[in-house]
């Protein structure tokens, strides 16, 4: 048994990239008891996303989908430029509210995240962490041309070209920027897409999960978080 | 009429409630859009959150207590409901209304936030636990002015009865506290923002402040639930405002009209003011409603 | 500004004093005293803004510039001291105690430069780049492009045009 933990405990401190909060290590209770914690294993749960079909009522999973896309509940966070261009969204000029389109503040309780133009690396490690509290039917939108092929900054060292490498996306809205009529027109592709029963990626997200985790961790070097955040 | 002859009827009442409390949030919605220049969302869209929020696939949970948590704050809003009177003199709609129900319906506005509070504690969230300490300490100086208020119709009436309360108030409009005792219902009425959560004091539950307060880890079904408690309690606290001050109702069309009323005070009030601070709050209602309070009870004592 | 400029001459071997603009002038200093010479323009001449530090890759001649840009708020004047170390040993004096936000500055240098800031509180954490393993991005024998194309998935098709060919050739088509 020492032996085994041993082996672990220096597989984790050859990582260089390990941080140090998530060491396993010894903590005294409150009453006394000497607990062991391994902070990866006992705050999170480590296991990876399942499935949900759709309902097997073609008729009802419809109606479900229409209430889906009437009522999208948008993530605010705003990884790049893009984030500007959604404000005017709110104002009495556009005015998303008539499509049903809120902002939500927290992942738990938002259905799409909006990846709002250039994103890099550092941000992507925090977008997959929020991508993934978000709850089943949950759709990403590409905003702009950095999502679709890496935009101005193509070559930059530090910036994704291609969002659907990493996360499953619903729907691109082109230019740099788009305009606020541009993102509306964006969102009522989503709203169709979502009403054709098309807006699956959180199920398609956990059926190529490896791929996915596979592409993250190649340009995420310091994966020092677990596979999936619950 | 027995106890179990009435609980269809309870049904009834608390299944129109819910749905006229939906269609109160979007119209409530709708206007302040107005007042802001904007369309703003339809009518329907509560319903369609709730649709949404209840056919989420997966739901993330976080033990016991945080399932129980929106479970206690739905039984709160069903607690207020329960044992207050809709319609004066009707037998079917006055619920399981009881000598005491009034010291009962306090103690359920508490309850709610209390369960909520345990449930969001286990959610875990540095956010909720001080969305919780902001609400548990905004919420304590809200009662203060209304429970003075409260104090001064007991007084006045000599009951903790909600049903008695009303019927000393029948005979035309005079005959409402609001005339009977006006410092009791300004006291009432701006305890009435607070507990609404309307702007001026909603920066618990802000999305711009710490998001969106101790509801912060709930998803999917528990917000859901939350979502239809926030409905039911707020109309129904209307319906107990209207109860206390403005006379009851008769009949469903009157109590639709004066809960309206009340209701959209809260609202109004709230598109023109902007939000206070906590320790605001606290201050502004340990000052101007708190002495409404102790003058009410001045009032009934002495004049 | 000159009897400043005058007054520095004759402390320190300053040299390459450039005028760019009327209140604003670049000098250099070699390694060993510029931070004396900071030190006395902040605690003597009234310098008391620090404005930024940065860094310039010289791949040719072997070496890093380096910036400091101070500023006197009271008669808003801009000196910039450039002083030159050694590419094949980035190393510098810390400035982070004249200015806590020098320790920033410092921080990103180490992380887009690799040059070493011994003593600089926190100045081995990574600032932009979590986990970078490759040579410093900034200098100058760092290949973006090949880099991009072996770690980013690049969405074949694109196409590329020389700025100032394709203006003219879209403006001018008949030459």
């Amino acid at each position: 048994m020492s032996e085994i933990n041993n082996k672990n405990t220096s597989g984790i401190e050859k990582d260089k990239f390990f941080a140090p909060e998530n060491e396993k290590r010894t903590v005294t209770a409150p009453d006394g008891q000497i607990i062991e914690i391994d902070p990866l294993n006992d705050y999170f749960c480590g296991d990876a996303p399942r499935v949900h079909k759709p309902h097997k009522n073609k008729l009802f999973e419809s109606f479900l989908n229409w209430a889906r896309a009437e009522s999208i509940w948008v993530l605010g966070f705003g990884t790049g430029c893009g984030s500007i261009e959604l404000y005017p969204l709110l104002t009495p000029r556009f005015d998303a509210y008539r499509f049903g389109i809120q902002m939500a503040p927290t992942p738990r309780q938002s259905s799409l995240m909006i990846i709002s133009g250039y994103l890099s690396v550092k941000t992507l490690k925090r977008v997959v962490r929020s991508y993934e509290q978000m709850q089943n039917p949950k759709f990403v939108m590409g905003l702009g041309s950095c999502t679709i092929n890496g935009g101005m900054y193509w070559d930059s060292y530090n910036t994704i070209n291609r969002l659907d490498y990493y996360l499953p996306v619903d729907t691109y809205i082109a230019g740099c920027m788009p305009r606020p009529e541009a993102l509306l027109a964006g969102f009522n592709h989503l709203k169709k897409a979502i009403k054709e029963g098309k807006g699956e990626g959180a199920n398609k997200y956990a059926e190529n999960f490896e791929w996915y985790k596979a592409n993250q961790k190649k340009i995420i070097k310091d994966w020092n978080m677990p596979d999936y955040n619950w | 009429m027995g106890v179990f002859t009435k609980i269809p009827y309870v049904l009834l009442g608390l299944f129109i409630l819910i749905n006229y409390g939906l269609l109160v949030t979007g119209i409530f919605r709708r206007i302040s859009a107005r007042i802001g220049k904007r369309i703003g969302m339809p009518v329907y869209q509560p319903w369609i959150n709730l649709v949404k929020l209840y056919a989420k696939r997966s739901s993330v949970y976080h033990g016991i207590m945080f399932y129980l948590g929106p479970v206690f704050r739905l039984g709160g809003g069903v607690g207020i409901f329960l044992f207050m009177p809709l319609i004066f003199g009707s037998e079917y709609f006055s619920n399981f209304s009881f000598a005491g129900d009034l010291i009962l319906i306090m103690y359920f506005m508490f309850f709610g936030m209390l369960g909520m509070a345990l449930g969001a504690g286990e959610g875990g969230h540095p956010y909720s636990a001080i969305g919780i300490s902001r609400g548990l300490a905004q919420f304590t100086a809200i009662e203060l002015p209304l429970t003075f208020a409260i104090i001064a119709i007991a007084i006045q009436y000599q009951t903790l009865s909600l049903t008695e309360i009303v019927a000393a108030q029948q005979g035309g409009i005079t005959h409402w506290v609001l005339f009977t005792n006006p410092f009791a219902t300004a006291a009432g009425m701006l305890s009435f923002l607070g507990a609404m959560g309307a702007s001026p004091f909603n920066v618990v539950r802000a999305p711009q402040e710490i998001p969106i307060g101790p509801p912060v880890e709930f998803n999917s079904g528990f917000l859901a639930v939350l979502r239809t408690n926030a409905a039911l309690l707020h109309i129904v606290e209307a319906i107990l405002w209207m109860n206390l001050f403005f006379g009851g109702a008769t009949n469903w069309i009157e109590l639709f009209i004066k809960s309206f009323c009340v209701y959209f005070f809260a609202l109004f009030v709230g598109t023109v003011f902007p939000r206070f601070r906590v320790d605001q709050s606290i201050r502004w209602y340990l000052k101007v409603p708190l002495i409404l309070g102790i003058l009410a009870i001045l009032y009934i004592k002495f004049i | 500004m000159k009897e400043l400029l005058q007054r520095l001459e004759y402390r320190f071997d300053v040299s390459d004093i450039v005028q760019k603009r009327e209140n604003q002038t670049f000098l250099t200093i070699d390694k060993k005293h510029t931070i004396s010479l900071i030190t006395h323009l902040r605690d003597i001449e009234n310098f008391s803004h620090f404005v930024l530090l940065t860094a310039v890759d010289w791949i040719e001649d072997n070496l890093f510039q380096l910036t400091y840009i101070l500023h006197n708020p009271e008669v808003n004047i801009d000196i910039a001291i450039r002083t030159m170390i050694s590419r094949d040993n980035p190393e510098m004096d810390s400035a982070h105690h004249l200015w806590e936000q020098v320790a920033t500055y410092q921080r990103e240098l180490k992380e887009m430069f690799g040059i070493n800031f011994p003593g600089s509180p926190g100045v081995n954490d990574s600032f932009i780049l979590e986990g970078w393993d490759d040579i410093p991005p900034y200098r100058r024998d760092f290949d973006t492009k090949k880099y991009t194309e072996e770690t980013y998935f690049p969405r074949p098709g694109r196409q590329t045009n020389d700025p100032a060919e394709y203006m003219k050739n879209k403006l001018y088509p008949n030459g």
